[in-house]
C-alpha cells in the first residue's frame, strides 16, 4: 500500500520552515527540574544504604520495561501482555552469552559481558520482529491475548531449556558485568568523598546509565518521525496508510523496539537477583503476574508518556521495596507467615485500586496531571498530545 | 484405543468447561465490547465462597451460594465501575477490569493461604465404568451440566425478550436505544449471567480430576485459557466460543498425554495462534470495517 508513498517525489517540496523550540521560563524550569532529578540519582550513593539502593535499582529495572511497553501500547496503541517474555528472553540471553565456555551442563559463549548485553538486546529484538507477523494482523485485544501466548511460551522455554535457563530448581547465575576491564563487583579500591563504591553503588551507576540512555533514546522517538508515525497508526491504520506511513514497518518497529527494551529491563532484572530462575507456574519473576504489573505502571504513569513511564516505575516496582525495608526497620512484621499482608500484596493492592481510579476519572495518568499543572503555571493551555 | 477414548472424553469434559467461561467473555463482550480480563478472580470469587460456606450449610447449599456470588461480583463490578465510566473506550475499561483481577485475586490468595481445597464434592474422585474404559464422573457431569446451561442460554438468547433486546444492542446500540431497550439493563445481565458461569466452571475446575490442584492461585491460571477458547472462535460468536472451549479442552487433554503437561498451557496457545494468523479476528468472528 505504501509503495506509491515512499517513491521519491520529482521535485522535492520546500521544507517549511520548523517553528522555534520553545525556549521560555517553563522550559528552562523543566530542564532544570530533570537536571536536579540527574544530580539527585547521581549523589544518592553517597548517602544511602545499600539496601535502599537495592531498592532503588529495581525501580530503575521497571522504568526502563515500562518505557519500552509505553512506546507500543501507548504510542503505537499496541495491547501488549508479553513483557515478561522479552524479560525472560533478554535475561537468559545475556547469561548464555556472557556464560562460561566449557560448562558440560550449560550453555555459555564467554563473551564479553558489554557485548553480551548488546546482544541481548539485539535478539529481544529480532524476537519482537519474528512476532510482528501476528502483530500486524491483529488489533487492539485481539493483540493483547495472542501476545500472552509469548508468556505460555516462555514458560515452557524456561521449563524445558534446561541447558540455557539452568532450570526452575537452581536456575543459573549470571557472569558480573563489567565496563572494558572495570568489574561493578567489591574488587578494587574506589572511593568518593570518603565513601568507598563497591558492587550496589556500582550497579547503581551502571543501571542509573541505561535508564537515562532509555529515556533519552524513547523522547527522542517519540518527538521525532517515527513517534509520528506510530501515533498515527494508533489513531487510524487507514488514514495512516494513506498519509504514507507504512502501518506494517510501524507497527513491527515499535514491537522490535518495545522488546529491545524489555530485553534489556530482563538484562538488568538478571543481574539484580544475581540469578537467572525461571518460574516454575505462570506467578513469579517472568509471569503473567510481571507483565500485567508492568501495564499498570504505564496506565498509571499515563499510556504513551515517557516521563509517566517512570513515575509509573517508581510506584508499582519501588512500593514493595520500600514496603518490606520500612517494615524490618519499624519492626512492623508483617512479611511473612500465612495470611500476612506482604508488601508485594499490599503494592499489588495498590496499583490495582490505581489502575481502577486512573482508568474512572484521569485516563490521562499522572502525565495529564503533570500537564494540567504545568498548564496552570504557564497561564495557558499546553495540551501537547502525546508526548 | 481405551486411551484414546478416554483422552476425548476428558477433552470434552474440560472443553465443556472452557466453554462455559468462554461463553461468559463473549457475552460480555457482545454487551459492552469491553473483553473481561477479571473473570479469573470471578471464578476464584465463586470457589471460595464454596470453601467457606460448606461446613456450616452443605455442599449443595454453598455450591449454590457460590455460582449466585460470583454472579452478583460479576454484576457490581458492571454496575459500580463500569457503568460509571460511559466516556471511557472499551480499551481502557479492559484495562479497569485487570486492576479488579488484580485486587480480588490476591486477596483470595492471601485468604486461601496454604490450603488448596478441592471443592467438586459431589462428583470428585469417583470414576465410573464405561464398557470397560474408566471415565472421570467431573468431566461426565461437567459435559452434561454444560450441554444443559449452553442449550438453555441459546434458547434465551434466540427466542426471550432479553436474548432479542441483547442481539438488538450488539448489532446497533443506538438504535437498540431509539427503540426503547434499556441498555443499562442488557449490559447488567450480560455480566450477571456470565459470573453465574464462571461460578458453575469453579465447581469442575479445582478438582482433582481436572486439574489435580485445589482452589488456588493455579485456578486462576486454568481460567486464562478460556482466552484463547473465546478468541480461537471469535470474540463476539457464542457459537465459536463453544467451538473453542472444545478445541481447548481437546488440544489440553491431547498433549499433555502425549507431549508433556508443562507443554499443555502452551498448545493452548499456540493453536490460537495459528488459527489468529489465519484469521485475524477467529473461526467465527466479524471482521471489523473500518471507516476512514
Amino acid at each position: 500500500m505504501s509503495d506509491i508513498a515512499t517513491k521519491t517525489p520529482p521535485e522535492a517540496p520546500e521544507r517549511a520552515p520548523s517553528p522555534k523550540p520553545r525556549r521560555d521560563a517553563l522550559w528552562w524550569v523543566r530542564k532544570a527540574l530533570w537536571l536536579a532529578v540527574l544530580l539527585l540519582a547521581l549523589a544518592l550513593p553517597l548517602y544511602l544504604e545499600a539496601e535502599w539502593l537495592k531498592a532503588g535499582q529495581y525501580m530503575m529495572v521497571g522504568a526502563v520495561g515500562a518505557i519500552g511497553l509505553t512506546l507500543l501500547t501507548g504510542q503505537a496503541g499496541q495491547l501488549s501482555l508479553a513483557h515478561a517474555f522479552f524479560l525472560l528472553a533478554g535475561g537468559t540471553a545475556y547469561t548464555v552469552l556472557a556464560g562460561p565456555t566449557g560448562d558440560p551442563e550449560l550453555v555459555g559463549f564467554g563473551l564479553d559481558p558489554l557485548l553480551a548485553l548488546l546482544g541481548a538486546i539485539a535478539i529481544c529484538a529480532l524476537l519482537g520482529l519474528a512476532f510482528a507477523p501476528v502483530a500486524g494482523r491483529l488489533r487492539g485485544i485481539y493483540l493483547g491475548v495472542a501476545s500472552l501466548a509469548l508468556v505460555f511460551l516462555g514458560l515452557y522455554f524456561g521449563q524445558a531449556a534446561e541447558n540455557l535457563t539452568g532450570g526452575t530448581s537452581t536456575g543459573r547465575p549470571p557472569a558480573e558485568f563489567s565496563l572494558f576491564g572495570f568489574p561493578f563487583s567489591n574488587e578494587g579500591d574506589l572511593e568518593i568523598l570518603g565513601v568507598p563504591i563497591r558492587a550496589t553503588e556500582r550497579v547503581w551507576y551502571l543501571f542509573l546509565a541505561l535508564t537515562v540512555i532509555a529515556f533519552l533514546l524513547a523522547r527522542g522517538a517519540v518527538g521525532g518521525r517515527v513517534g509520528r508515525a506510530w501515533r498515527a497508526v494508533r489513531d487510524n491504520e487507514p488514514s495512516a496508510a494513506v498519509m504514507g506511513v507504512s502501518v506494517w514497518r510501524a507497527k513491527a518497529g515499535a514491537f522490535a523496539v518495545s522488546s529491545a527494551y524489555a530485553g534489556l529491563a530482563g538484562v538488568m532484572t538478571v543481574l539484580w537477583f544475581d540469578l537467572l530462575k525461571p518460574d516454575e507456574s505462570e506467578f513469579g519473576t517472568y509471569g503473567i503476574n510481571v507483565s500485567i504489573a508492568y501495564l499498570a505502571m504505564i496506565i498509571i504513569g499515563g499510556l504513551g508518556s515517557v516521563p509517566g513511564a517512570l513515575v509509573g516505575a517508581l510506584l508499582v516496582n519501588g512500593l514493595p521495596q520500600v514496603l518490606a525495608l520500612y517494615s524490618t526497620e519499624l519492626g512492623w512484621s508483617t512479611g511473612t507467615g500465612e495470611h500476612a499482608f506482604t508488601p508485594i500484596l499490599i503494592s499489588s493492592f495498590v496499583y490495582g485500586a490505581a489502575i481502577i481510579l486512573v482508568v474512572l476519572f484521569e485516563p490521562g495518568g499522572l502525565a495529564a496531571i503533570g500537564r494540567r499543572i504545568a498548564g496552570r503555571l504557564s497561564g495557558k493551555q499546553r495540551e501537547r498530545k502525546g508526548t | 484405543m481405551e486411551t484414546f477414548v478416554q483422552l476425548i472424553v476428558n477433552g470434552l469434559g474440560k472443553g465443556a468447561v472452557f466453554a462455559l467461561l468462554a461463553l461468559g467473555f463473549v457475552i460480555i463482550f457482545k454487551a459492552t465490547e469491553v473483553v473481561n480480563f477479571a473473570h479469573g478472580s470471578l471464578v476464584l470469587f465463586g470457589g471460595y465462597l464454596v470453601v467457606t460456606l460448606r461446613e456450616s450449610i452443605g455442599w449443595a447449599g454453598a455450591a449454590i451460594v457460590g455460582v449466585v456470588g460470583a454472579g452478583l461480583l460479576a454484576l457490581a463490578v458492571e454496575r459500580l465501575l463500569l457503568s460509571r465510566s460511559k466516556l471511557a473506550d472499551p480499551f481502557s475499561l479492559a484495562l479497569l477490569t485487570i486492576g479488579v483481577d488484580v485486587i480480588v485475586t490476591e486477596e483470595i490468595v492471601r485468604r486461601l493461604g496454604v490450603s488448596l481445597p478441592f471443592i467438586g464434592d459431589a462428583w470428585d474422585a469417583q470414576p465410573v465404568q464405561v464398557g470397560g474404559i474408566t471415565l472421570f464422573r467431573t468431566h461426565l457431569v461437567a459435559l452434561v451440566v454444560a450441554t444443559v446451561l449452553i442449550t438453555l442460554f441459546f434458547l434465551a438468547f434466540r427466542y426471550s425478550n432479553w436474548g432479542i433486546a441483547m442481539r438488538a444492542q450488539a448489532e446497533n446500540k443506538e438504535a437498540a436505544a431509539l427503540v426503547g431497550i434499556r441498555s443499562g439493563r442488557v449490559t447488567a445481565t450480560a455480566w450477571l449471567v456470565a459470573g453465574l458461569l464462571a461460578g458453575v466452571a469453579v465447581l469442575f475446575i479445582a478438582t482433582q480430576d481436572f486439574s489435580g490442584a485445589g482452589l488456588s492461585r493455579g485456578t486462576h491460571s486454568i481460567a486464562l485459557a478460556a482466552f484463547p477458547a473465546a478468541i480461537l472462535g471469535g470474540l463476539d460468536s457464542t457459537a465459536g466460543a463453544v467451538v473453542g472451549g472444545i478445541t481447548v479442552g481437546l488440544v489440553d487433554a491431547l498433549a499433555t498425554h502425549y507431549v508433556s503437561f508443562a507443554f499443555a498451557k502452551s498448545a493452548v496457545f499456540l493453536v490460537m495462534l495459528v488459527v489468529l494468523v489465519v484469521r485475524p479476528s477467529g473461526l467465527f468472528g466479524t471482521r471489523e470495517t473500518i471507516r476512514v
